[in-house]
């Protein structure tokens, strides 16, 4: 140890104190003041920052799922409309261990692996705090089950929600479609926020063509929640846009007659109004429980509906595509006198058969023994095939492409509805293009009877017979009739939709060939003659047989010996009344045999639906032959 | 004995209050400032607690218990504490030693001791016993100490500041260490031999980090850093914490309408994070009064320390007040974003029992000091 002084300088200590304490003093004053410093940069410079953060942590928008619009007919039949549904609901942020709760839940509530796999899809595609539906439609027995067991699920809820039902079942399917659980595919299409909150979009038909104006716009609800996403309370709503009603042009009851007409056949029938396009009637036979589809369907009744072989899922009046057969003669009669190859007095003698020049094949008229010396109305009441050979051959495949096209064959019709297939009309320019060859002669002779290359959609074919109707008027098919606001009450009708007119050189020809087709029926050569008796008005129609398998069209073999796979379909379109038409009918009925026996009758029902609704309908579906 | 006790010749007209306040030995001003600080936090943890009366009323006897012990203390002598301040240390460090043997498990730390009628935490005693024993080592010894003399002082930190540490708890070995430290900085330790602890504390910090921290306090320093790397798991407390505080803006939300307090977004809400709670409903103006009231109180302490009349009630008064003030800081530093999430209480505002009663206790032993001052002959 040093000599140096060691002892206790009191005063020396006490100033040396007297300082350190001042320091610690400052040191104290300056941190605390740091705090203060960090509390002025928190709540003033930061302060609304802040601020926003613990509105976002307190407050939420929840989603309020408008209500669907209905569908009505046009005579305000429902179509579809929303029943409610117990649907069991799992929030995902709040469930604690999810693979738990859901065995947990399948003991309880019966969890086809359905909609355990569509629930898992929709998991990874929502977000955590939104809830997702995990099964619909409980039983009544299901809810109370669960309600028992409630506390051992936190985050899963039964919520009653509306759920879809279509009254009419498979007899509209086809027009109304269906709704069903929202798909990745239906998420890249829509704005999501408009859907938090609901489960269901329109898949197909109307439903998927009008699901804007059906679904409505969402609202929301601002709610307090605590930090347990609890509600608290609710502090401000902002209501939704219910969505808007529909009325569509369909007439329930003449859909339900074309059903039924159509028997065990399967096939397709359109009926509409020549003067505004709207159409009254579009039955796809099969149909299918459209209710089946809402809940989500299961695998088994999906299978089945996919290996029919009757194919209730094809929608044929948009999509099935058919040659015409001798429903095309009409056009192709109007064709001659618009070219001026035939006049109405222009005389064919008709052997039976066919040959071009030059050509050792010879072309069959379905009559073995011909039909004589004809002119233009014969051709068409008796449906006289050498005729329109001739006919065809003199206007040339060109001619036939342009004047058929006029009517709006070979393209989409345009209707208010999605999927529709485009048919087709063949020219040299297409073969060339789609198969490398060059156009012989003699597929100009078969296009000459709807045959050959040539397909229509029973769209089409309804359209372009509503032209004839309407002497050349054209109008885009729709099915919606009108729209009402549930909230004001207020409908608007739904414009028809001109198209470019046919004009002929001579009008005075369209109300030729609606009376050559009026003889068709009334004449007892004509094919049709079948549907004239008991009718309270006049009609005016042609049929139609379309080849299946290659053998010739004959329309006076025995199709009844033929199994049904391979007889040819019937067709037949037609209008009434002749005069001032009404409704325009085409109906194509798959293995029917002949246009005159099956499918005219069928037409003659809808017709009678529509034009003498209290007429009990005479025994004439059943029409012996 | 040449001195005399100061409040027996001291007369003059008093009123009934003064008469008492010397009777029992209180300082006023500072007794003031605890009474004031303990009914604010009354009314701040009302709101925090749910709002809970229960919580209160029980909070409310603690403070009474915790006034008593302060009492009590204000009328011991300080050469007693002088006396048994190594008795006192040695009981507290073996009482460590025991309970990181034969400790409860609380919260994952081994700190508790339950002795069958009493649970209390042995490291509460040593928040008061280190400034004690450091103050009465240096007391005999001129100053500034000499460099030896630090080695032991600092020994006498260590060895209690590591056992909590160890159980652990960091935050009350944060206390105990700077209660220690402020003593021996009081004593006039000099500044080159700060700077080289403090150097030697920069190349202590990496080795502590890798071989003596837990993984939660790695995480609680990580998180403090950067509060967004674990939003949901540790961070979660600062970030809600700093949204409470800021949304409060000037003038708060209003008492028991804080909503990231009343719909449970904060946590430990009426606990370790009540400071947020006076920041969001009182905003900072109702921070910054609170931080007045601390801000009164230390600077009353300090007062004390330096009217002291002996090293040993200087040191021991500098010390207590100082822990105080680190009490304050960390928590509100803590609180509001500024420093590391550590276990420190807001005195008397925080909810819970053993802290108050030490804490009370070394405002007792301030009281003490100052009413047992003694004439010094002129």
């Amino acid at each position: 140890m040093k000599a140096r002084s060691r002892i206790k300088n009191q005063e020396a200590e006490y100033r040396q104190f007297l300082a350190r304490g001042l320091i610690a003093g400052l040191f104290a004053t300056l941190a605390l003041l740091a705090v203060v410093g960090r509390l002025i940069y928190l709540q003033i410079v930061n302060g609304s920052h802040f601020v926003t953060l613990s509105e976002n942590n307190r407050l939420r928008l929840d989603p309020v799922t408008p209500t669907r619009g209905l569908i009505y007919d046009r005579n305000g039949v429902v179509l579809a409309r929303n029943v409610p549904s117990y649907a069991l609901e799992v929030t995902p942020e709040q469930v604690p261990d999810m693979k738990k709760t859901l065995a947990a839940l399948g003991k309880i509530i019966n969890l086809r692996p359905s909609d355990l796999r569509r629930f898992h899809d929709l998991l990874a595609s929502g977000r955590s705090f939104q809830s997702v539906v995990l099964r619909s439609d409980l039983s009544d027995e299901e809810v109370a089950r669960f309600a028992v067991n409630r506390q051992r699920f936190p985050g899963v809820d039964i919520r009653a929600r509306l759920q879809r039902q279509y009254p009419l079942g498979a007899i509209a399917s086809h027009v109304i479609g269906y709704v069903g659980a929202i798909s990745q595919a239906d998420l890249a299409a829509i704005d999501p926020s408009q859907y938090s909150g609901t489960s269901q979009i329109g898949k197909i038909g109307v439903e998927r063509a009008y699901e804007s104006l059906l679904h409505g716009s969402v609202g929301e609800r601002q709610v307090e929640v605590n930090a347990q996403g609890r509600i608290v309370r609710v502090v401000g709503e902002h209501s939704p846009v219910p969505g808007s009603d529909l009325y569509l042009s369909i007439d329930a009851r003449l859909q339900r007659v074309a059903y039924e007409a159509l028997g065990t056949h399967a096939g397709a029938v359109v009926a509409l109004d020549p003067h505004t396009g709207e159409v009254l009637a579009m039955v796809s036979k099969p149909g299918y429980d459209p209710n089946l589809f809402v809940g989500g369907i299961d695998q088994a009744s999906y299978e089945r509906l996919q290996t029919d072989p009757k194919q209730p899922l094809f929608n044929r009046v948009l999509r099935g595509q058919y040659p015409p057969g001798s429903t095309i003669k009409p056009f192709m009669g109007l064709a001659a006198l618009y070219y001026g190859v035939a006049t109405p007095s222009t005389h064919v003698f008709c052997p039976g058969e066919f040959k071009l020049p030059n050509d050792p094949h010879i072309y069959h008229g379905w009559k073995r023994w011909g039909h004589g010396s004809v002119d233009l109305r014969d051709a068409i009441t008796e449906s006289c095939d050498v005729y329109f050979y001739s006919i065809a051959v003199k206007l040339g495949i060109d001619h036939i492409h342009d004047f058929l096209s006029r009517f709006g064959l070979g393209k989409p019709t345009g209707i208010d509805m999605m999927g529709e297939l485009d048919g087709l009309v063949p020219s040299p320019q297409w073969k060339k293009r789609t198969t490398g060859h060059v156009w012989f002669p003699g597929e100009t002779v078969i296009v000459g009877i709807g045959q050959g290359y040539l397909l229509v959609t029973p769209l089409q074919l309804a359209m372009a017979d509503g032209v004839l109707a309407a002497h050349g008027e054209r109008f885009r098919p729709r099915v919606l009739h009108a729209i009402r606001n549930p909230l004001t009450g207020v409908t608007l009708d739904a414009d028809p939709q001109p198209l470019p007119p046919v004009v002929l050189h001579n009008p005075s020809n369209w109300t030729l060939m609606a009376h050559d087709m009026e003889n068709v029926v009334n004449s007892i050569h004509g094919t049709a003659h079948i549907i004239k008796r008991g009718a309270k008005y006049t009609i005016a129609g042609k049929t139609g047989t379309a080849q299946v398998y290659s053998s010739d069209p004959e329309e006076g073999s025995d199709e009844s010996k033929i199994p049904e796979a391979l007889r040819n379909h019937a067709l037949f379109i037609g209008f009434a009344p002749v005069d001032h038409p009404r409704i325009a009918v085409a109906v194509v009925v798959e293995h029917g045999g002949h246009g005159g026996s099956t499918a005219a009758p069928i037409a003659r029902a809808v017709m009678d639906a529509y034009l003498a609704p209290d007429q009990p309908a005479p025994g004439i579906a059943k029409a012996n032959h | 004995m040449n001195t005399l006790d100061l409040n027996r010749y001291d007369t003059g007209d008093l009123t009934l209050g003064q008469w008492l306040a010397r009777a029992l030995k209180i300082d006023l001003p500072l007794f003031a400032g605890l009474v004031i600080l303990s009914a604010t936090g009354l009314a701040i943890l009302y709101s925090a607690s749910g709002p809970s009366i229960d919580v209160v009323m029980r909070q409310a006897v603690r403070i009474g218990l915790a006034f008593i012990v302060l009492l009590v203390a204000a009328q011991i002598r300080p050469q007693f504490f002088r006396l048994w301040a190594p008795w006192l240390y040695g009981a507290g460090l073996l009482l460590l030693i025991v309970v990181l043997h034969a400790g409860d498990i609380g919260k994952g730390a081994e700190r508790w001791l339950d002795l069958g009628f009493i649970r209390f935490e042995p490291s509460e005693i040593m928040k008061l016993a280190l400034p004690m024993m450091v103050a009465r080592y240096l007391h005999a010894k001129p100053l500034p100490p000499r460099w030896w003399e630090l080695v032991v002082a600092f020994a006498l930190i260590f060895l209690p500041a590591a056992l909590i540490a160890h159980q652990p708890d960091l935050g009350t070995a944060l206390l105990v260490l700077s209660a220690g430290c402020f003593a021996v900085f009081l004593a006039g330790m000099r500044w080159r031999t700060i700077l080289i602890v403090l150097l030697l504390a920069a190349i202590a910090a990496p080795i502590l980090w890798f071989f003596f921290l837990h993984g939660y306090q790695r995480e609680r320093v990580l998180t403090f850093l950067d509060p967004e790397r674990d939003p949901l798991g540790a961070g979660y407390h600062i970030i809600q914490s700093k949204i409470a505080i800021g949304s409060g803006g000037l003038f708060g939300k209003g008492w028991l309408n804080g909503t990231q307090a009343q719909l449970d977004f904060l946590p430990e809400r009426s606990t370790d994070f009540i400071f947020a709670v006076v920041g969001e409903e009182f905003g900072l103006l109702g921070a910054l009064g609170l931080l007045i009231i601390y801000g009164f109180i230390i600077a009353r302490g300090l007062y004390i320390a330096i009217k002291a009349q002996d090293t040993f009630s200087r040191l021991l008064a500098g010390g207590i007040t100082l822990t105080f003030f680190v009490y304050v800081f960390v928590n509100t530093g803590m609180v509001s974003g500024l420093l590391p999430v550590v276990g420190v209480p807001l005195p008397l505002v925080s909810y819970g029992g053993t802290s108050m009663v030490t804490l009370m206790g070394g405002f007792g032993i301030l009281m003490s000091i100052h009413a047992h001052r003694k004439l010094m002959p002129s």
